[in-house]
């Protein structure tokens, strides 16, 4: 059941410049799954709506939720001040995130480009306790390489950097080429060009690409009809092509949805 | 203590709703909040057909509010009668329907189709929406196209109509006595206030429409504001909205002359607003010992 709740900062820091690593204490880790997220909000009642952030860890036994995103606004800049002890408003669980049960024992690869590495780890990391090891190709800018260690220890890691400081220069097609990658699955999460690159891929190669996408979100639960993507298909709520991606997403089979 | 209101004879069991668009049909916030417990539901605006609404970014945040240009998309009558109104009737509460079209034919086409449909209590006619180019405001800005349409609506619903009504005009107080005389039962505003926000780092408008309604707690003032100046002008009941978050604020609405007042963009920042402005209304009424909540309205000194 969805709930707007107080949550106490376990811990922060910063893992790269501009990139923050938040532990949250709170119940509703125990109902997350990979590919959901919250709604933050910022203390500040000039900023009234909630920050659409990604689950990049949800610990259900510890109640707790690792969120990993990146200072982009006025929202962000005050959860990037806060500090353990702080108390935050989130609403959640929110979004449809991954059915896993169809990506067991296959080929997977999870892609990651910027800020849209965070969610991917809780993926790999439900799928490695279900016995598929994934392999994970994640494009960063250049040597601030966040999350590294912790996909290395649940996935097999490939990195994509585009200064080429590190791994394949280049972005995560790149290095996917370069290192003779091949996926049965494909989940991934990015800027733009690099979903649209994969849902373009996936098409050619004849499998299956899920994609999580992010727009400019009000009320994060279905009722607004503010964040919308175009379909293939007639959407269920509004039967005009347009699917809501806060809750029939954010993640979305590509070749569903026009990007 | 008597929280009951009565509009254009519907009696609802307490003045609050919510603001049309919010809300959805209540689905989505039927998780948070017993729909029950609300005056009445005010579902989002319907037209005869489907409408996709307009391209993405439909929403921004602005100092103290947001701007909104969705486009009223919504998957027309035929389905909102089978599914929308089907979930509602499991809930104790008043179902008000916001009508909209891009032709007066159009709301009418809708307004008859809703005549038969017993879990509509009352109709709101949409003529403010700023977001569409053909319809919806147009009807809303000049008094002889709102009388028009107002009579026109009348001829033609079996419910009492409710005309909700767009600031973003220059005489209120007008376009509140040209809804009344062409038959409306009641007035609601206001709508929101059109806005714009620019994106300097890009160069490029914040929504994908340039322009939106500006809604949240920075509009109140602009509401109070209007319906005081509307309830001065018309004896017809208003339902007052704008900015509403919290009781002390419904509260303002009542005071300066509305009957009901509609919770907004705040269910968007708290999805439990609309039980804590029906809780916070009758603390304050047990508080100054308000036996019935119509010694409020329009008691403004």
């Amino acid at each position: 059941m969805k709930q707007k709740t107080s949550a106490v900062i376990i811990s922060q820091k910063e893992i790269a410049p501009g990139i923050f690593d938040m532990l949250l204490k709170t119940d509703l880790a125990k109902e997350a799954h990979a590919g959901q997220f919250v709604g933050v909000y910022p203390h500040d009642k000039s900023t009234l709506l909630p920050r659409p952030i990604s689950i990049c860890e949800a610990d259900s036994e510890n109640a707790s939720l690792r969120l990993v995103y990146r200072v982009a606004g006025k929202g962000t800049a005050e959860f990037s001040k806060c500090s353990a002890g702080d108390s935050l408003d989130i609403i959640g669980i929110l979004g449809n995130g991954y059915d896993i049960r169809p990506l067991l024992e296959k080929k997977i690869v999870l892609m990651g480009g910027g800020i849209g590495i965070p969610p991917m780890l809780e993926l790999a990391k439900e799928l490695k306790a279900h016995g598929t090891e994934a392999v994970s190709v994640l494009g960063y800018r250049d040597s601030q390489t966040f999350l590294k260690e912790d996909f290395e220890e649940s996935s097999k890691l490939y990195i994509a950097s585009e200064d080429g400081s590190v791994g394949t220069k280049g972005n995560v097609m790149n290095a996917m080429e370069a290192e003779g990658l091949v996926a049965d699955i494909i989940c991934a999460c990015g800027p733009m060009p690099m979903l649209r690159a994969i849902k373009k891929y996936a098409a050619e190669k004849g499998i299956p690409a899920y994609i999580s996408l992010e727009e400019h979100m009000a009320c994060g639960v279905g009722a607004c009809l503010g964040c919308v993507v175009k379909t293939k298909e007639i959407d269920h709520h509004s039967h005009v092509n347009n699917a809501r991606i806060c809750t029939d997403g954010p993640v979305f089979l590509a070749e569903d949805v026009e990007i | 203590m008597k929280t009951e209101i009565e509009i254009a004879g519907v009696k609802w069991k307490n003045p609050v709703t919510v603001g049309s668009g919010t809300f959805g049909s209540g689905m989505e916030y039927g998780e948070f909040v017993d729909l029950s417990r609300l005056g009445a539901v005010t579902t989002k605006g319907v037209a005869n057909i489907p409408w996709p609404g307009n391209p993405t970014p439909r929403v921004t945040e602005v100092y103290g509010g947001m701007l909104n240009a969705i486009g009223l998309q919504n998957p027309g009558i035929d389905v909102f009668c089978e599914r929308d109104l089907k979930f509602l009737e499991d809930y104790d509460t008043r179902v008000i329907v916001n009508v909209c079209g891009k032709s007066i034919q159009d709301y009418v086409d809708v307004v008859e189709r809703l005549s038969d449909e017993k879990r509509v209590d009352m109709l709101e006619i949409n003529v403010s929406c700023p977001n569409v180019k053909e319809g919806a405001i147009a009807f809303g800005q000049k008094t002889e196209a709102l009388t028009e349409i107002t009579k026109e609506i009348k001829k033609h619903a079996k419910q009492p109509v409710i005309m909700k009504l767009s600031p973003n005009v220059t005489d209120i107080a007008e376009m509140a006595r040209a809804a009344e005389a062409a038959g409306a039962d009641a007035i609601s505003l206001i709508n929101t206030i059109t806005g714009m926000k620019i994106d300097i780092s890009k160069r490029t408008f914040a929504l994908a429409n340039k322009t939106g309604g500006m809604s949240g707690p920075a509009i109140k003032p602009v509401a109070v504001r209007m319906v005081y100046q509307a309830a001065q002008a018309v004896k017809i009941p208003i339902i007052g909205m704008g900015g509403i978050s919290t009781a002390e604020d419904a509260l303002e609405f009542i005071l300066a002359g509305a009957t009901a007042v509609a919770v907004g963009a705040a269910n968007f920042v708290n999805p439990y607003a609309t039980i804590e402005v029906i809780e916070g209304i009758e603390d304050y009424m047990r508080r100054n010992k308000v036996e019935d909540i119509k010694e409020l309205i329009g008691a403004v000194k």
